[in-house]
């Protein structure tokens, strides 16, 4: 056996550099607009109206975000379920990503309703013939099945290393036979929450594509079908991947790591298949609804319909499929990101660009104020996550093969 | 305000237990009231017969408690020059088209909440505070609702109107049928004040019969159509025009009801969750074979 003995170490960088700086300034624009937000309530701030009431809050920082936080199941069922422990390297960092992506999803949501302060009110009101109430219900469990899986990376961080201030030393024994505790409980049912988040992912990844299925007729024809589900789960299966190859040379580069090439041009070459079968779901519901006659028109729906297919799901299929792209970082880096950018365009799409109420004067375009806290956000996030990957354990540096059991064992079949 | 209280808190406490039991049983049970009774009311408006007056406008707000300024003030008819949509300050407009056949005159038609037979809002409505009523009436509770705004995106009259410049306490705002008058027996204040009698309240089926013996009796006056008699599956709220109904803004809807094809989703994903836990099973078994598998392979290397 081969397999890759992974070494996750909290990374030795200083957190500040230019790009950090600018990235601060971003996410402070978007708080003052946030803040706008919460004193003088959605419309002094957004461009949302009764005939378009939801927008890029709704399409990119809930949607999106969540699509694009499908990094985390789908490795989890890549290493954990199938384990394949070869890829248990990228494991913790698509883990990070799913963790604070469905973090700031809950932000976007909390921003975004009108009555934040009953943003509890689905958990005991119940409607099981709503979609939203299921999107609602599986993503609030399924983070916090995200916040168990990564407490591992916690305790192992601070077990034997607690060192509390002041007069709370005394309880650093204690708080040290806690997280010991907690360690082995948790190796042991793991697995409990490894197979609930990769089930609660299908379901709620599919059904916020039924979201927009009851809007009916309000939506283009183009994007507005019955399998709208289906296509949601494929795309944010196929986009799993490539989020984690972007996002693992985004910190290669910015961390001044080497690559993980051996590791990522293995998943590379995974991708394209599972694009192909989107890919033909896509094409096929187009051909069985006859829907290709809207693409003869020029209009925004068939332009943006065009780029999503062409330069998010074909070009990339088309590079995934060559063996030069995978073993180059640069163009392994392009392909993943335009996938990363045609599943961030499917969703803008579905919920922004094909939905045309019957009695609009005007489209709708997002302000100045709500691009300000959707960048805002991901700013946020980017910084989060930086500043995680510098003080625990999550990113594995390669060359080191310290030998390390694998975390997550099932009862019954342990060595 | 104590027995409103109470009777709150009843239904709270009704709704928490549906929902508890609902896990264990359906789905169903977490779904939200909707009646659809055989003796629900209805009101049906004869587009022929309004003079564009909006009286109705003022006696809405007035019956709904918002500022609805004096009612001389609505002789105005410049404001029929630009066509309104019903918001958070009214919950009915009246707009004007161009006249129809057999008449000189315009068109004045009265926009409010449908009253949809299978309401889209009510399927919707992420914590389930919109329900149809025996009597017709799609209401919902204000204090349930998180103001999401999908029942805004899934109306397909796009009625819900929300108050978006309102930092707290911001409400969804729709026609609600005059749910506390009718109550009381009395005429929705629209109909009531209707002074040339474009509105008539009745039971549905009955105001079908009507509808048609108007058409039949009158057909130089009317197109052979009552908008609400089957779209999306029957409106509580129908319309007799002498002009097709698209040319008067109405949105072309089909015969079957909004939340149709996503609750038929809903349910088969869910499906007494037999569908979620079989995949928990699979991934659970494939996961102990792969492991199992694994250990195998290394033990026989060692």
């Amino acid at each position: 056996m081969n397999h890759e003995l992974v070494n996750p170490v909290p990374i030795k960088h200083k957190f500040f550099t230019p790009g950090v700086i600018a990235l601060v300034i971003i996410a402070l624009n978007g708080l003052v607009f946030l803040m706008g937000r919460f004193f003088f309530g959605l419309g002094a701030v957004t461009n949302l109206n009764n005939q378009y009431p939801w927008g890029l809050w709704i399409g990119v920082d809930v949607a999106a975000g969540v699509a694009l936080a499908a990094g985390g199941f789908t490795t989890a069922a890549l290493g954990h379920v199938m384990h394949r422990e070869e890829y248990h390297a990228i494991v913790r960092p698509a883990l990070l990503t799913a963790m604070l992506g469905y973090t700031f999803v809950a932000m976007g949501v909390f921003v975004d309703i009108g009555r934040w302060y009953f943003i509890w009110h689905p958990l005991v009101m119940w409607n099981g013939n709503s979609a939203l109430f299921e999107v609602g219900i599986c993503v609030m469990i399924y983070m916090s099945v995200l916040y168990i899986e990564f407490l591992p990376i916690v305790t192992e961080r601070f077990i034997g290393k607690v060192n509390l201030p002041g007069f709370l030393s005394s309880l650093n024994k204690l708080v040290d036979k806690i997280l010991r505790l907690l360690d082995r409980g948790l190796s042991k049912t793991m697995f409990v929450f490894i197979i609930a988040g990769v089930v609660l992912s299908t379901l709620h990844q599919s059904s916020l594509g039924t979201l927009m299925v009851i809007a009916g007729p309000k939506m283009h024809p183009l994007w507005q079908t019955p399998v709208l589900p289906l296509l949601f789960l494929l795309s944010a299966i196929s986009v799993g991947l490539p989020m984690v190859i972007f996002e693992s040379l985004i910190a290669s580069r910015s961390l001044k790591l080497k690559p993980e090439m051996h590791i990522l041009s293995r998943l590379g070459s995974m991708i394209a298949p599972i694009l192909g079968i989107y890919l033909a779901f896509k094409i096929g519901d187009m051909f069985i609804r006859e829907t290709f006659v809207y693409l003869g028109e020029f209009n925004t729906a068939s332009v943006m319909f065009t780029i999503e297919i062409l330069f998010g799901v074909v070009i990339p299929l088309r590079m995934f499929l060559s063996p030069k792209v995978l073993k180059s970082p640069p163009l392994l880096f392009t392909a993943s990101a335009l996938v990363v950018f045609g599943v961030l365009l499917n969703r803008i799409n579905n919920f922004v660009v094909a939905y045309t109420p019957p009695y609009s004067t005007e489209s709708y375009f997002p302000s100045f104020g709500e691009i300000s806290v959707t960048v805002g956000f991901a700013a946020m996030l980017v910084l989060a996550y930086r500043f995680i990957v510098l003080n625990f354990p999550v990113i594995s540096l390669p060359g080191k093969h310290t030998a390390q059991p694998t975390k997550y064992s099932i009862r019954g079949v342990e060595k | 305000m104590s027995g409103k209280s109470r009777r709150d808190f009843l239904k709270k406490s009704a709704l928490i237990g549906a929902g508890v039991a609902g896990f264990s049983t359906t789905t169903s049970k977490a779904a939200p009231k909707n009646i659809l009774s055989e003796d629900r009311m209805g009101v049906l408006v004869d587009t022929t017969a309004c003079v564009g007056c909006r009286n109705c406008e003022w006696a809405c707000k007035d019956a709904h408690g918002l500022p609805a300024g004096n009612l001389e003030s609505y002789e105005d008819r410049k404001i029929l020059e630009t066509k309104r949509r019903p918001d958070h300050t009214a919950l009915t407009v009246v707009n004007e088209y161009p006249h129809g056949k057999n008449s000189n005159l315009p068109i004045d038609l009265k926009v409010q909440c449908m009253h949809c037979d299978h309401p889209a809002c009510v399927s919707a409505c992420i914590v389930g505070a919109f329900s149809k009523q025996e009597n017709g009436s799609v209401i919902w509770d204000t204090d349930m609702c998180i103001g999401c705004r999908y029942c805004m995106a899934a109306c397909p009259f796009q009625i819900p109107a929300f108050e978006y410049d309102k930092a707290l306490n911001p409400l969804i705002m729709k026609c609600d049928f005059c749910f506390e008058r009718t109550k009381e027996g009395k005429l929705p204040a629209c109909v009531s004040i209707c002074p040339v009698e474009a509105l008539t309240y009745g039971p549905r089926t009955e105001l079908i019969k009507i509808a048609r013996s108007r058409i039949k009796r009158n057909p130089a006056r009317y197109v052979d159509h009552i908008f609400g008699e089957y779209e999306v599956g029957g409106t509580s709220w129908m319309y007799l025009a002498s002009k097709d109904f698209k040319e008067l803004d109405f949105p072309n809807l089909g015969k079957n009801p909004a939340p149709g094809v996503s609750e038929s989703i809903q349910h088969g994903i869910f499906a007494y969750f037999v569908p979620p836990v079989s995949l928990y099973a699979l991934l659970g078994g494939i996961m102990w074979i792969t492991k199992r598998r694994k250990e195998l392979e290394e033990e026989g290397k060692i």
